[in-house]
């Protein structure tokens, strides 16, 4: 921001500078760059503490599907059937996400009555602010037993599409679910960037579109969502990365498993965050080091999706 | 392009005079509250009838009954472009509701679960001592724990992260303003989970294998918030006007002087707005407390550095993963607890930045 750069301000006079100013100055770089030191040191411990795991490991650590890690020698594990669970889930929550997303920022910029847009986009926020621990119990002790009828229903009537095939789980504690808690965390996420983006589309060229004689619906499709789509794309992604991540409300819907199905009705997947909360505690011999291994696994995945994400935002903002 | 289909001056396709054809067939303004109003009521009276009233069988029926009368009534009356704009404008007003059904129902769920366990008693005595299936026992120990570890946290994150946004608005520029803005936002994105095992490799270096304590929970909890303080924190110190720094410079003050006594008080009240939602946000977070500060602690334990320490949303989950009936009554009552102390934190937030903002002009 050239605003705060301060070009105007005169610099003190050469030769001496105030040791207090030295000193202030050194302090704020120090934690600038203390950022960057966590952040290397994240990637670094996880790597020094995933190794002996990671060496001693007789399986393919990435395409193997089975967990025997707890073990003192020849320990034999692989983080696949989590990876895809965790794909799973992460898309699941996505494909229902975005599109509701997208209507509320809609909604909340060009739809709601002016008045009330900012209280409603903050009842959007306050989904934000629910813990993902309460999330969870919400989905196992009221979500799931109300998703029951609806699984089984799905299965009898769709059950030909091999990823509604039944019987459907009677506990309907499966990946769908997750995917739903998932989707209902990441909707304010999305719904930020957009509504964000939504706001910046120029005036002029919504006016624009208005006096031609386009209905609301027609501006939106010619000024707004063209103008949005790279902050639409990079909200979505950033809900991704949360969606990756996210562990709690996993851990307490799905139970431990090591499957790889593309059954959304039946238990059997798990998540990779799940895994390790769920395992942590039972961790022994080489479990605590495997463990550290998924979840390097987990942070340079969600490294690149949100590298990607904000790339493509700031790109977006640099267009416009 | 569609745009172009009304042209006066083309006698058009239809009977009648061009004029009568512009100002004819829109729906009246009452049209659509109306028709919804009618047809939630036609169909709340059908499914009485045949008593199968339910709250979502109605919510959908009438959603679907409204957008397919009014899509029709519109193509009818007014044309297909009208008609697409109103499914649209349907769709948009779906799509908020949808939103709105699951914190309703959370809200409602944990308020009308919890309450039974909510009282002085649940919130004054901890779980230490109480056998499993034993009606007895609270979640003091884990306010407690809450309390401790959500406080070091903060400690550590507000001056790394005001000192941080001070640096990228006031000294940073170039590349390495750049490369720290962009991996805040990058740490932003960190899991929850992640950083606590990256507390856990840092303490098994430190201090060997199965140490679990207060203070890990806190480093990694710091982890999670630093970045959510610097993103508020510089967005807060951007606010202050330039003319006041000038202002304190013309009279000789020294750069550090004028950050400390002009742009920090200028901005602390939303600092403070950021630093409370930031501990809004990690106050709720588990999984990396699970793995630093153990989840099976059950006595009060104020000490950051000796044992295991419970927290809130630990207290949760372990409850629920012992899956009794009275866990679960402990589980929903501690959930209101949380809940209760993040939304109190998210209103004073708020409170804070709409009445102590600087007048931005």
């Amino acid at each position: 921001m050239t605003t705060t750069d301060a070009p105007t301000v005169a610099p003190p006079p050469k030769g001496r500078r105030r040791i207090g100013d030295v000193v202030f100055a050194g302090l704020a770089r120090g934690s600038g760059l203390l950022i960057l030191v966590i952040l290397a040191g994240v990637a670094a411990f996880l790597i020094v503490q995933a190794w002996p795991s990671l060496a001693a490991n007789t399986a393919n650590f990435i395409t193997d599907r089975s967990w025997d890690a707890n073990v003192r020698e020849n320990p034999a594990f692989g983080v696949g059937s989590l990876a895809f669970g965790t794909v799973l889930a992460a898309a699941i929550a996505l494909l229902l996400a975005t599109p509701v997303a997208i209507g509320i920022a809609l909604f909340i910029v060009y739809y709601a009555p002016r008045r009330l847009a900012a209280l409603l986009g903050y009842l959007v926020d306050l989904l934000a602010a629910i813990p993902s621990v309460v999330y969870g119990l919400w989905g196992i002790g009221f979500l799931a037993p109300q998703l029951v009828p609806v699984y089984e229903g799905l299965a009898r009537n769709l059950g030909w599409i091999p990823l509604f095939a039944g019987p459907a789980s009677t506990s309907a504690r499966t990946i769908l679910t997750a995917g739903i808690v998932l989707a209902v965390m990441i909707l304010p996420i999305i719904t930020a960037m957009s509504r964000d983006v939504f706001h910046q589309v120029p005036q002029g060229h919504r006016e624009a579109a208005l006096a031609m004689g386009a209905t609301r619906w027609e501006m939106i499709r010619l000024a707004v969502l063209p103008f949005g789509k790279s902050g639409i794309v990079g909200g979505a992604m950033l809900g991704m990365g949360r969606a990756l991540g996210e562990t709690m409300a996993v851990a307490m819907i799905l139970s431990p498993s090591l499957a790889i199905s593309w059954n959304l009705l039946q238990s059997g997947n798990q998540t990779i965050a799940g895994h390790i909360a769920l395992q942590y505690p039972e961790a022994t011999g080489y479990g605590v080091s495997a463990l550290i291994a998924a979840g390097l696994v987990l942070f340079a995945i969600t490294l690149v999706v949100n590298m990607g994400a904000r790339y493509i935002v700031a790109r977006g903002n640099k267009e416009s | 392009m569609s745009l172009t289909t009304a042209q006066p001056t083309d006698p058009g396709p239809g009977p009648g005079n061009p004029r009568r054809e512009l100002r004819s067939g829109s729906l009246p303004r009452y049209f659509p509250p109306a028709l919804l109003a009618s047809s939630a009521a036609v169909i709340a009276g059908v499914l009485l009838a045949f008593s199968s009233f339910g709250f979502v069988l109605w919510g959908v029926l009438t959603a679907l009954a409204y957008t397919v009368i009014a899509v029709a009534a519109s193509t009818r009356i007014e044309g297909g472009r009208k008609a697409k704009d109103r499914l649209v404008t349907a769709l948009v007003y779906l799509c908020f509701t949808l939103a709105m059904l699951p914190l309703v129902s959370v809200l409602w769920t944990v308020l009308g679960n919890g309450l039974a366990r909510f009282d002085g008693y649940f919130l004054s005595v901890s779980m230490n001592g109480v056998l499993p299936g034993m009606d007895a026992g609270g979640a003091y120990h884990a306010i407690v724990g809450t309390l401790a570890i959500t406080g070091l946290a903060t400690l550590i994150s507000v001056p790394v992260g005001v000192m941080t946004a001070v640096y990228l608005v006031e000294y940073a520029r170039g590349r390495m303003k750049r490369a720290i803005m962009f991996f805040v936002d990058v740490m932003t994105g960190i899991p929850s989970i992640v950083a606590g095992l990256f507390v856990v490799a840092l303490w098994i270096l430190l201090f060997g294998p199965g140490a679990t304590n207060g203070a890990a929970g806190a480093i990694s909890l710091a982890v999670l918030m630093i970045p959510v303080v610097v993103r508020s924190g510089e967005e807060m110190l951007r606010l202050v006007p330039q003319d006041l720094r000038e202002a304190s410079y013309a009279l000789g003050v020294p750069k550090w002087r004028t950050i400390t006594k002009v742009v920090l008080p200028t901005s602390a009240a939303g600092l403070t707005t950021g630093i409370m939602l930031a501990i809004a946000r990690v106050i709720g977070e588990t999984a990396p407390l699970i793995l630093t500060a153990g989840s099976s602690a059950v006595s009060i334990n104020w000490h950051l550095f000796d044992g295991q320490m419970m927290s809130l949303p630990v207290f949760i989950y372990s409850q629920v993963r012992m899956g009794g009936a009275v866990n679960y009554e402990r589980a929903w009552a501690a959930a209101l607890t949380l809940i209760l102390v993040v939304m109190l934190l998210f209103f004073l937030a708020r409170m804070i930045g709409r009445l102590f903002a600087p007048k931005s002009r």
